[in-house]
């Protein structure tokens, strides 16, 4: 009898670990999860989902749900007397959170080294590496660039190794940079703010915000390349660790 | 004494106009009184042509705000007003009627009205407009029911049950009125509903015959669901008919398949979905029908009104009966109106799932247009080609216009459907492959990413005349004069003023929240006015004095 319960109770474990490994999710559910994680979830759970005692996503440190189910479950219905709200989304999308969360033990590994250091980060952020020419954060820096003050909130590790490698990798819709060119042929780059049918918003390297009539522009064009250099052979890869180290610091400023 | 009296009456009358009789007839001859605005799209043709012709291509740069009605309410404005002898109706959402003086936006009376909390409708809580027959106005509510009110003080006379709100059906379209009747259909297309037209006396409210819009056991057409795929099949309604009254038939475009973007346990044509169904306004009895995107799994829908007009058409003597259609699914159709013959379709926005049509005009599919569980790229995405937004005929230009979106995609995706009743039933649905380049307020769009367009077809061969082309999508209805002016606007909040032969913008204006609705013209004491819904207000404008 108790060799019968054994089995049983293999057999419940098993169908259970099958249950939350068995969902397949294309790239596509995990790139629309990431957006809607960033979105909805990052604020409490964090980038690397691991803010919460007891959760970590890139760990696959689920404690209150083993299948895929589950999750959507809690998502969708929250858990009462905890801070996790119910989510007003349909479960198409809520899917695609579980799409995401289920990616994150793949990149486990690529963590910030064990020795990164935030000071040190720092120092190249405001030094060598000359970031705040074109960037801003906690306050300091140049507003021509996206303002990281909050880019720890936003980003996982991995990614902003990325962004530093490869500035071209990935370049979010509202990190573009357009090219104005005005009736007497001066040529004004600044990113995209804003723009409709009618006029355009910039923000210039001299730091203005800029409002065009389309008709008054000879040209309004898309620049399809980052302004932003490779970091890849600037700085060391020791050095690279310091600064993300640094840029996950960033939590935000609160007035 | 008797002097005073008559001065003080005909003063009186001259700022509080009584609301006269409005009888079918009137409704039927429309375009006789271009100063009212008497059902939902401006006549039963459903045109959106006014012959005001007061303002010009010449002066609309003068046009100059009026008034403006602020709804309390938050929620997509999507109506279109009526204005009946002096007096304007149109609705607060979600079900609220509201009576004001067209001239100076105030309001007369207010008919308050809470949905049931069992109304769940998908896509909006709210209502496109209402219907007015004799000296009541009628309103579809979320709640599904049919709403007759006192055009004189508001007050309920009748108040009757379409379909049960708990099992996903909802009425958001203005109701047609056609002789002693008035017409819905029902919403409900994403909670797996059986859909259907319902006529009601106009008198009391009285039901007088009912179309299911998927044919039941033994009837003809059932045979095209797989099992009882029928029984929740969806097949809504969201916009309202058209009438032909030599014909007597009444129109209407039927939505899409339920589970929407799965169709593995719904196999065949799954008719009357995303077709235009032709009905007998007497008895409800089908006539013909026409199925634009047979066996859909990417909730194209038939979700436009009918736009009716007479052409010359080659190889026809004199003119002929069309109607023309811009569907959701991307393609451009002149139909036979008397009897669904296929007379031309022809993509308007880039299309990938179809690659022409039959001899009988059945769309050709290609083999991967159908959702997957990975994900299937196609042009239109969901949203469509275009949607309910209201299209424009003018018989002045002989120009169709059609409110769309260009180079626009989505990933299908399907996923497992279980029916519960009033639960969702969708069975996947569309994902974007990139960041959205337009998001919270901000564009950040790119040249050849998606775009919004005012563009403008010649019917007779579908080839596209012109385009006003627009930095984000559009979800603004359109509105011709024979003034040769066409007015629309879009998400960005514009409204605006183009020639209706060319598509040269000639006046905007901005109004700070998106264009929704469809525009509108009328005349009061000799002075045209152009009403439009934007954010959660009626804007109203007129030639500066």
């Amino acid at each position: 009898m108790r060799k019968i319960a054994l089995v049983l109770l293999t057999a419940v474990s098993l169908a259970a670990q099958h249950e939350a490994t068995d969902a397949k999710y294309t790239k596509t559910d995990i790139g629309i999860g990431n957006r809607l994680y960033i979105a909805n979830c990052i604020y409490c759970h964090g980038p690397e989902g691991d803010q919460i005692s007891g959760v970590d996503f890139t760990h696959g440190k689920f404690p209150r749900s083993r299948s895929d189910d589950d999750i959507v479950k809690i998502i969708r219905d929250g858990i009462p007397g905890t801070g996790m709200p119910a989510q007003k989304m349909e479960e198409p999308q809520i899917r695609t959170i579980v799409a995401y969360l289920r990616s994150l033990p793949a990149s486990a590994g690529q963590a910030l080294p064990a020795g990164a250091d935030v000071a040190r980060g720092k120092v190249l952020f405001q030094g060598k590496g000359q970031c705040t020419n074109c960037h801003r954060a906690q306050g300091a820096g140049s507003y021509f660039g996206p303002d990281l003050s909050d880019i720890g909130m936003l980003r996982r590790a991995v990614e902003l190794d990325q962004s530093l490698s490869d500035p071209n990798a990935v370049i979010m819709p509202p990190n573009r940079m357009f090219r104005a060119v005005a009736a007497d042929g001066a040529a004004i780059p600044g990113r995209i703010l804003n723009q409709d049918t009618f006029t355009v918003q910039l923000i210039d390297s001299k730091e203005r915000l800029l409002s065009f009539q389309r008709s008054a522009l000879k040209e309004f064009s898309p620049i399809n390349t980052s302004p932003m250099p490779s970091y890849k052979d600037r700085l060391s890869a020791a050095e690279r660790a310091d600064l993300v180290a640094y840029l996950l610091s960033l939590k935000g400023i609160q007035p | 004494m008797k002097n005073v009296l008559s001065i003080a009456f005909a003063t009186f009358a001259a700022v509080s106009a009584a609301p006269a009789q409005v009888g079918f007839d009137r409704i039927l001859q429309a375009e006789k009184e271009p100063q009212n605005w008497l059902t939902y799209s401006g006549t039963l043709k459903s045109q959106r042509y006014s012959t005001l012709n007061q303002i010009t291509t010449g002066n609309v740069k003068n046009l100059e705000l009026q008034w403006v009605y602020q709804a309390r309410s938050l929620e997509k404005y999507e109506a279109t007003p009526l204005v009946v002898d002096g007096v304007m109706y149109t609705v607060q959402n979600p079900d609220d009627v509201v009576a004001l003086d067209p001239v100076t936006g105030r309001v007369f009376w207010t008919f308050s009205y809470t949905p049931s909390p069992d109304s769940r409708p998908c896509c909006g809580r709210l209502s496109r407009g209402v219907a007015v027959l004799g000296d009541k106005v009628f309103i579809g509510t979320i709640d599904a029911r049919l709403i007759a009110l006192d055009a004189r003080n508001g007050k309920p006379i009748w108040n009757v049950e379409v379909d049960k709100p708990a099992d996903g059906y909802a009425v958001t379209h203005a109701p047609l009125v056609i002789k002693d009747k008035v017409i819905v259909g029902v919403a409900g297309g994403e909670y797996g509903i059986r859909g259907h037209i319902d006529a009601f006396d106009a008198a009391t409210g009285k039901q007088v015959w009912r179309f299911y819009t998927i044919p039941g056991a033994g009837e003809k057409g059932n045979e095209t669901w797989a099992g009882d795929s029928w029984k929740t099949g969806g097949a809504s309604v969201w916009v309202t008919g058209s009438f032909d009254p030599d014909l007597n038939l009444t129109y209407w475009g039927i939505g899409n398949p339920g589970p929407d973007w799965n169709g593995d346990n719904r196999g065949g044509d799954n008719l009357y979905s995303d077709s235009v169904v032709a009905l007998d306004a007497d008895t409800g009895v089908l006539k013909w029908y026409y199925q634009f995107s047979p066996h859909d799994e990417f909730d194209y829908d038939a979700v436009q009104v009918p736009v009716l007009a007479e052409i010359p058409w080659p190889g026809s003597t004199g003119l002929r009966k069309v109607m023309m259609w811009a569907n959701r699914n991307g393609l451009f159709y002149v139909l036979d109106r008397a009897n669904g013959q296929f007379l031309l379709g022809k993509p308007f926005v880039k299309v990938t799932w179809m690659k022409g049509f039959d001899e009988k005009g059945r769309p050709m599919k290609v083999p991967e247009a159908q959702s997957s569980r990975e994900g299937t790229l196609i042009y239109p995405g969901n949203q469509g080609g275009t949607n309910w937004y209201n299209p424009s005929y003018s018989p002045a230009t002989g120009l169709f216009y059609i409110p769309a979106w260009e180079d626009y995609s989505s990933l299908f995706v399907k996923q497992d459907a279980e029916y519960v009743k009033g639960q969702q039933f969708g069975g996947g649905g569309p994902r974007n492959l990139t960041p959205p380049v337009v998001a919270g307020g901000f564009n950040y769009r790119k040249e050849g990413e998606q775009y919004g367009v005012v563009r403008a077809i010649d019917p007779k061969t579908g080839e596209k005349k012109w385009d006003f082309p627009m930095s984000d999508v559009t979800d603004a209805g359109i509105m011709t004069t024979s003034t040769n002016l066409l007015f629309s606007g879009g998400r960005e909040g514009y409204f605006f003023a183009l020639d209706a032969r060319d598509g040269k913008l000639l006046w905007k204006a901005t109004l700070g929240g998106r264009v929704t609705s469809g525009p509108m013209t009328y005349s009061i004491n000799g002075r045209q006015y152009i009403a439009v819904c934007a954010g959660s207000s009626l804007f109203v404008y007129a030639l500066r004095q």
